[in-house]
């Protein structure tokens, strides 16, 4: 469900093409002085240069290799300014992007897998803030994460769906809480592109006038509530895949940065506080605390990453997000289940005190959580 | 929070207050009222705020012998919380104590927590979360009480006064467990409900983690006063209440039944008191289909004067034995029970309706006293079996608290007689 400001991520493709940085793929050939020759093979990618002036910028790509591949120039945080995929082999292409001064690099991804081979491009010229390199390590590793995380969900949500199609009750139950793991780990990245969480994970209450409901809630309803699958099912399983692997394919888009990464982590303990303690975002199913566990698996991450920087600016503060994530993980673990589909208790079976003692664990890791960004870039 | 050794609420007040924003708020007003605060005046010194605290844009001095809150004149407004004690670290609950004491000195005195609610660096939330801006600090009193089970806590099971019992089950109490108990109280009481309301939720952010609500209670007209000359206030019955209260002037009498003092067995509580809470609900629609004579045989009291049964005035002494063998003001009057005297301080509450189209609504009782078992529970013992308001109110919430000294200067803090290492 998308939390109610979605002020910290924002999604960056557009902003890409028309402000500061410019990434988009041209067809027009342009082998002046200004381009890069690009030489991607299976296993080596050169550049002519590693140096160029801030301004437009011209890559002459050639796929020298057996596979497919694709081309990317990436922010240090491994963001993307612009990229080409599917350059097959033996052809050329040519991308260009307006760059601003700085440290940049250049990935070919032969098979368009892993994180690639790379080369460093240097932008001179103009002014540019300087970042701590842990922190740009930090984003890098939780962009990596949130690919991983997509990635991941993709044939869960398939084996959802597939159930769904079957027409078999029981095995879309089973996986349903499974398919919305990755996701909910990610959420505020997933929530940075404005138009798949609304198709994805809305509510029936979250319904805008006019609006068709998809997604997994729908199709949550149908399972337990109305304990049937019909061809509307069918078609809203394969739309919800299609609309995930939209999400996986936008992931490495997302703007993330430090301070994002910290008001993410926060948000998905709103999220748990608001939604997940309350029972409302999983009310047919109740495999609310397997979506609980995900958000704060996810914040943890987050926090991991930056706790690096954050300990030698606040060390009482670090100290107290252990103790805190510590605390929450071992309160989360006394409802394992082994005998759920979602290795959780239902949540229809947590008492109204055990929901209360949840809540409390949650304000107290939230409260201090929402300090860090402050720690990270102060 | 800043370390209360080592700050000055001069030296913190950078940020701006709310007192700097509005002004002094006329607090050179007091005098009509200094002597319906009188003993607050004579229990506080050397700090710069209205020491009558009757006047109400004014700040109510925090520092003294026994905390404010008690004998203060009371204030309009209620927010009282109980807290559950979470964490398990002696030495982190000391620090929430000097935390939450900083916090309150400052906002007692009508001046924003921590840093401020804005200015600060833009990723972070304020520390203070603004709503009092721009308000006075409206007698603003913060009071801190410590329950029974948080002796079974950081090796206090020994320090546990013997006057603070586990009330009994009464007659007729039908408690509702997530209203009742605790293991820390804060009572904020102001004449401006966003002041308390205020100061209750920037200590519960302070706390979490360390503590958590467990219940709490908005309060919104006092029902008892502790200032006689005034005007006695009504309950949502429509009756006057607390009209022999103890008196905040009255020294002699708060010696004897409010403040724990030498010889009564517990050193640290010295300048204490006891503190009873009670959720009472009231059949506020059954009751208002009562008779007027109905109504008042049932209080001993004329409805619209006051005036106890066959007498012409409020403050007449009353004649017991003219009332109803159950009637309210009978059974509980102190010449009815050996002497037995509390300081009354509740407020009416009206938490909505109740799903079924009725009032939510009633007294939620506070009483101070210098021994719970020899002031509460003797007189509730009684009034639970032979009150005729019993046929109206049920008692649905409860919790005890022991109430320490006060703090008695900057470097003081709540809870030190308890607490510290050479105490």
């Amino acid at each position: 469900m998308r939390a109610a400001r979605r002020t910290v991520v924002s999604a960056v493709v557009s902003a890409a093409c028309l402000t500061a940085v410019t990434g988009c793929t041209q067809k027009s050939a342009a082998d002046d002085d200004a381009a890069i020759k690009v030489t991607a093979a299976d296993a080596k990618c050169t550049t002519s240069t590693k140096s160029i002036p801030a301004g437009q910028v011209t890559l002459n790509i050639e796929n020298t290799g057996s596979k497919a591949t694709e081309v990317e120039i990436l922010f240090p945080d491994d963001r993307i300014v612009s990229e080409k995929e599917n350059i097959g082999p033996g052809t050329k292409y040519t991308l260009t992007a307006e760059v601003k001064a700085g440290s940049y690099e250049i990935a070919c991804r032969p098979g368009m897998k892993g994180l690639g081979v790379r080369q460093k491009l240097t932008v001179t010229g103009g002014s540019v803030a300087k970042r701590d390199p842990r922190l740009d390590k930090a984003v890098a590793a939780y962009r990596e994460y949130a690919q991983e995380q997509a990635d991941a969900t993709i044939p869960l949500v398939q084996k959802f769906a597939d159930a769904v199609k079957a027409g078999d009750l029981e095995a879309a139950k089973a996986a349903f809480a499974p398919s919305r793991v990755g996701w909910e780990r990610t959420e505020p990245v997933a929530e940075s592109f404005g138009d798949i969480d609304p198709k994805t994970d809305t509510r029936a209450d979250g319904l805008e006038k006019g609006q068709k409901w998809t997604g997994w809630h729908a199709l949550e309803k149908a399972l337990w509530q109305d304990k049937k699958i019909g061809a509307d099912q069918k078609t809203l399983a394969d739309e919800l895949v299609n609309d995930l692997k939209d999400w996986q394919k936008r992931v490495g888009k997302a703007e993330i940065t430090p301070t994002s990464m910290a008001n993410g982590a926060k948000e998905l303990l709103d999220e748990v506080g608001k939604n997940k303690v309350t029972g409302e975002e999983d009310r047919y199913s109740h495999t609310d605390l397997s979506d609980f566990q995900a958000n704060v698996d996810g914040a943890q991450k987050a926090y991991e990453l930056l706790k690096p920087v954050a300990q030698t600016k606040d060390k009482a503060l670090t100290t107290e997000l252990d103790k805190q994530f510590t605390a929450l993980d071992t309160l989360l673990a006394t409802y394992h289940d082994a005998k759920t589909s979602d290795g959780f208790v239902s949540y229809d079976k947590v008492t109204k005190d055990q929901r209360k003692e949840l809540s409390d664990a949650v304000n107290a890791l939230a409260e201090p959580l929402s300090k860090l960004a402050a720690a990270v870039v102060k | 929070m800043t370390d209360t050794q080592s700050t000055t609420p001069e030296a913190t007040a950078a940020a701006p207050t709310r007192r700097s924003l509005i002004g002094w708020g006329g607090a050179g007003l007091a005098l009509g009222a200094a002597a319906a605060g009188g003993a607050v005046a004579m229990a506080r010194t050397g700090n710069d705020v209205d020491p009558a605290g009757a006047d109400t844009g004014a700040a109510v001095a925090f520092h003294g012998a026994h905390q404010a809150g008690i004998a203060t004149a009371v204030q309009d407004r209620l927010h009282f919380a109980a807290f559950d004690v979470k964490t398990d670290d002696r030495a982190e609950f000391v620090q929430l104590m000097k935390d939450w004491t900083e916090a309150a000195r400052r906002m007692t005195a009508g001046r924003t927590v921590g840093d401020g609610a804005y200015g600060g660096l833009a990723e972070a939330p304020p520390d203070d979360t603004g709503e009092a801006l721009g308000l006075k600090p409206s007698r603003l009193t913060l009071t801190i009480g410590f329950g029974p089970g948080l002796f079974d806590r950081f090796g206090l099971t020994g320090r546990r006064p013997e006057a603070l019992v586990d009330l009994p089950q009464f007659a007729g109490d039908n408690l509702d467990k997530s209203r009742t108990g605790g293991d820390l109280c804060i009572q904020a009481c102001a004449d401006d409900p966003q002041v308390a309301v205020h100061a209750i939720r920037n200590l519960a952010r302070i706390g979490f983690g360390k503590v958590a609500i467990r219940w709490s209670q908005l309060g919104f007209g006092k029902t008892s006063s502790t200032t006689p000359d005034a005007q006695t206030p009504r309950n949502l019955m429509g009756f006057k209440d607390g009209t022999r209260n103890i008196a905040g002037t009255e020294t002699d009498r708060l010696k004897k039944y409010v403040w724990v003092g030498e010889g009564d067995g517990t050193a640290w509580m010295n300048g204490g008191s006891y503190l009873v809470a009670r959720r009472i609900r009231m059949d506020i629609e059954s009751w208002d289909r009562t008779s007027l004579q109905e109504q008042e045989d049932v209080f001993g009291r004329d409805k619209g004067t006051g005036a106890p049964v066959g007498k012409a005035k409020e403050h007449d002494k009353p004649f017991l034995k003219a009332m109803k063998p159950d009637a309210h003001v009978r059974l509980a009057h102190p010449d009815s029970n050996d002497g037995i005297t509390i300081l009354r301080r509740g407020y009416s509450f009206t938490d909505g309706t109740d799903g079924l189209g009725r009032l939510d609504a009633g007294l939620f009782f506070l009483a101070y006293m210098r021994d719970v078992r020899k002031g509460f529970i003797p007189l509730q013992r009684k009034l639970s079996a032979q009150d005729a308001l019993n046929e109206y109110i049920q008692h649905v919430g409860s919790a005890v608290f022991a109430v320490p000294p006060g703090v008695r200067d900057q470097d003081d803090w709540w809870g030190r007689t308890l607490l510290s290492e050479e105490a």
